[in-house]
């Protein structure tokens, strides 16, 4: 018996907006989210501006000790969380909490915990050795994040398999293959899967100055990441996270949930090139495409929308269009391709959860987000990449990729469970 | 459109998923030979913190792993880009791979791939940046500060240095990883990498890394090495940190049999996790449902064990779970029970990979590996194996790992012959 995964909650908490109404409008009327820094002062940087999340945690459920104890990741992680749990109409302690798993995603885990930490400790760098008397108990939740893997264990009472997984960029993508991999071998019925970061930070934007991978457009915040457009001159940091219930598809049907697309293939692959530059000819994420398709038995041309890795340096644009090419061929230039991270900036791990739950949403509505900002194509960028404006389109298989330092790639196929599973 | 057919269990699904090469780096020893015949003296390695002065801190011992030069094992230009503890992953994995007669390069770049566990990066790395960061600057950071510190960095350094293009991963889950990740290593195998490097080589020796860990409140306070870890005792009072760990090279039995490995230690038969109820909750924890769990998944029942790695925590309350869930699916003084990690202070994402070595060396010469200064509290039914290593025949081993707030998984690790048998 073949056990398949159903996406039945989605919960988003990105920048632009607290929930997946506001998530859904805002890439849909291509608004963008990003803007001048104002987390922390950021004039003695190269690059100032971010997406950012306007998050208020008080506001959204969570009590004092839970802020206090948690980094701002692990509060993105748990509002988007319960938001999914929420919408899942999944009773966990009605279930079976041991079957109940969580696998959550991170780049950076607790950065901004652990730099104000630090700060602290270290008297803001005087100390080498740096004074314990003065670290908060919690420090040690910051120093591992698998702290917010129990976060949201805690918060949905899921008593099954959990960790974090922690693959870069990619982390978002893998943390969902993850939790679709449990499902399927029968280790879990239903893991509460996504991926959060929280990097907005000092050391985040002193470490992406210091090899100039962040945006240098700080007089035009609002139109700072271009992806695919010729002026783009890097990535501009963002912040979020995305969780879903997975579920394996027999058991959300007992229920009577709501399906909104089935995860059909997922995998990742290494460059094994460099740890940040990428080959032009993006045969690994090609790899990596072409495994998952063979595991969702799907052929290339059936992909209807692509939501790309899109983060607006040059040599990522060109190393996944070439990838595109390479694994589809000729069906890549009829295929609509965009990039969120246009609207939402690049949350680092979160990323790639929040661009699945663009693309479940684009399977859902109908419609596929566009790629903000784009107004003179890179030449060396040929594709539909869905300019400016939202589009009318039912795509039933959507390729969603990720693409990360350590020379990560990874790749995931969702598809309309109603048109393509019956 | 066509409607795909459904997916359908392959023979890679079921592939079995041997260990062929072991690369060890511990404080008890650099190379898995020089590691095992400490192990087996029962020669600990916890001692005052030698790199930083420790003394003003309430907590001064650790596990180091002494001796470890860099340049001796790593080209000269990756030293500045990279954490001690990925120039040590870095190495073990050279050893691994020459322990299993791998030469990378021959192989399929597609069908080899790299999970580690994690928990902190490149730490220290990543103190002294920040260090620099307050103290001098922003411009002052590092160019290689964006890919030192994460917690992909060994995973992404060693698929770089290998030629390695296959799948990836990095598991978090404190203490537990090193578990998490060999048993994600075996579902790639059974997903069709023909090899995966896994394991993880861990830990943070510097006085941000020491004051971030005793945060938790679960470091030993003594100032005794021999007196420090203590689990299973009645002076049970936390743990001693330390650093390194262990990298296995995970293979599919077939090619490893088709390439003529020079040897299978073992197989890793059986896996599982679990997360404790939330405190207060009322409910059981987690580990003796994981324990059941992996028995089951890898086919056999308690009687087959011959013997447990314990997590070996070293407090009275997690001992005393521990305890609980062995002397529940095993009976009292059921199976013969060892904490070598009392020589090594516990290595966080290391130490469970460490544990598996350990437990594929058992397998290997027959013997159990002591656990050393405990004296075995009165009240806990175990067959604790103190003191001295005993001999035995070791064909099933079980593997015990949990992390902070939670995270309980556990390996079966068995002979070839066993699962033959």
């Amino acid at each position: 018996m073949t056990r398949r995964v159903a996406i039945t909650g989605i919960g988003v908490v990105a920048p632009g907006g607290v929930g997946v109404k506001e998530f859904w409008s805002l890439l849909t009327d291509g608004r963008t989210a990003t803007r001048r820094i104002t987390l922390f002062d950021p004039s003695p940087f190269r690059s100032q501006v971010a997406a950012e999340v306007d998050f208020e945690p008080a506001a959204l459920g969570l009590g004092p000790q839970e802020i206090r104890r948690m980094d701002r990741a692990a509060q993105l992680a748990v509002v988007a969380a319960r938001e999914a749990v929420a919408g899942s109409g999944l009773d966990v302690a009605g279930t079976r909490p041991h079957r109940v798993g969580v696998s959550l995603g991170s780049a950076v885990g607790a950065t901004i915990g652990l730099e104000d930490e630090y700060r602290v400790v270290s008297d803001n760098g005087k100390l080498r050795l740096v004074d314990h008397r003065y670290a908060q108990p919690h420090l040690y939740d910051y120093y591992v994040p698998s702290s917010f893997a129990a976060e949201v264990a805690w918060t949905v009472g899921a008593e099954g398999p959990a960790t974090v997984v922690s693959t870069g960029c990619t982390s978002g993508i893998d943390s969902v293959g993850y939790g679709c991999e449990l499902i399927r071998e029968g280790s879990a019925d239903v893991m509460i899967a996504g991926a959060t970061d929280a990097p907005i930070s000092p050391m985040s934007a002193a470490a992406f100055d210091a090899i100039k991978a962040t945006t240098p457009h700080n007089d035009d915040p609002e139109h700072a990441s271009r992806p695919f457009d010729a002026r783009r001159k890097g990535f501009v940091l963002g912040e979020g996270a995305a969780v879903f219930v997975l579920e394996e598809i027999e058991h959300a049907k007992k229920r009577g949930a709501h399906v909104y697309a089935e995860i059909v293939g997922f995998a990742s692959r290494c460059n094994a090139f460099h740890m940040t530059g990428l080959r032009a000819d993006g045969r690994e994420m090609a790899e990596a495409i072409r495994i998952a398709l063979r595991e969702a038995r799907l052929d290339g041309t059936e992909i209807g929308y692509i939501n790309a890795h899109g983060s607006g340096t040059k040599q990522n644009d060109r190393h996944e269009t070439a990838a595109f090419k390479r694994s589809l061929g000729e069906h890549a230039y009829r295929t609509p391709v965009s990039s969120i991270k246009s609207m939402v900036g690049h949350s680092l791990g979160a990323i790639g959860s929040i661009e699945i739950a663009a693309s479940a949403l684009a399977i859902e509505h109908g419609v596929v987000p566009p790629t903000a900002n784009l107004h003179n194509p890179d030449p060396e960028c040929d594709l539909d990449y869905v300019p400016l404006v939202a589009r009318e389109h039912r795509p039933h298989v959507v390729l969603t990729v990720g693409s990360g330092f350590g020379g990560f790639q990874s790749a995931m196929l969702l598809a309309d469970h109603e048109r393509v599973r019956r | 459109m066509t409607a795909p057919a459904p997916l359908t269990a392959t023979p890679a699904r079921t592939a079995t998923a041997v260990v062929t090469g072991i690369g060890v780096i511990a404080p008890t020893g650099t190379g898995t030979e020089a590691y095992w015949s400490a192990t087996l003296d029962g020669r600990g390695a916890i001692a005052a913190i030698g790199r930083f002065d420790a003394s003003g801190y309430p907590a001064t011992l650790a596990g180091e792993v002494p001796g470890f030069a860099a340049s001796e094992h790593l080209p000269g230009r990756l030293i500045p880009q990279t954490d001690r503890t990925t120039q040590m992953s870095l190495a073990a994995t050279s050893w691994a791979l020459a322990d299993a007669e791998i030469t990378p390069s021959e192989l399929d770049e597609f069908g080899m791939g790299v999970v580690t566990a994690a928990t902190a990066g490149g730490f220290e790395f990543g103190h002294y940046e920040l260090e620099k960061l307050c103290g001098r600057g922003n411009k002052h950071v590092s160019a290689y500060q964006s890919i030192a510190w994460f917690y992909a960095v060994n995973t992404g350094q060693i698929s770089i240095h290998n030629g390695m293009r296959g799948p990836s991963g990095v598991l978090v889950s404190d203490h537990a990883g090193g578990l998490d990740a060999v048993a994600h290593a075996r579902r790639q195998i059974r997903k069709g990498s023909d090899l995966i490097v896994s394991g993880g080589v861990d830990g943070a020796v510097c006085s941000w890394g020491l004051v971030a860990q005793w945060a938790a409140g679960t470091l030993s306070e003594s100032r005794d090495p021999s007196g420090a870890y203590l689990p299973f005792d009645l002076a049970a009072s936390g743990y001693v940190p330390g650093e390194g760990g262990a990298i296995l090279i995970v293979e599919n039995a077939a090619s490893a049999v088709r390439r003529r490995a020079p040897r299978i230690y073992g197989v890793i038969a059986g896996y599982a996790s679990t997360f404790d109820p939330r405190e207060g909750s009322g409910r059981a924890p987690g580990l003796r449902r994981a324990i059941e769990l992996g028995l089951a998944d890898a086919g056999i029942g308690p009687g087959d064990v011959d013997v447990v790695f314990a997590d070996a925590f070293g407090t009275p309350e997690l001992d005393r779970i521990e305890v609980d869930a062995i002397a529940c699916v095993f009976a009292a003084y059921g199976v013969p029970v060892t904490a070598p990690k009392t020589m090594t202070g516990r290595l966080f994402g290391g130490g469970a990979a460490l544990d598996i070595a350990a437990a594929l060396l058992s397998i290997r010469d027959g013997v159990i590996p002591p656990t050393v200064n405990v004296d075995l509290a009165p009240g806990y039914p175990i067959d604790l194996v103190a003191g001295s290593a005993r001999t035995a025949t070791v064909r099933t081993a079980l593997v015990l790992a949990r992390g902070h707030r939670g995270f309980n998984s556990v390996a079966v690790i068995r002979s070839p012959e066993a699962i033959a048998a």
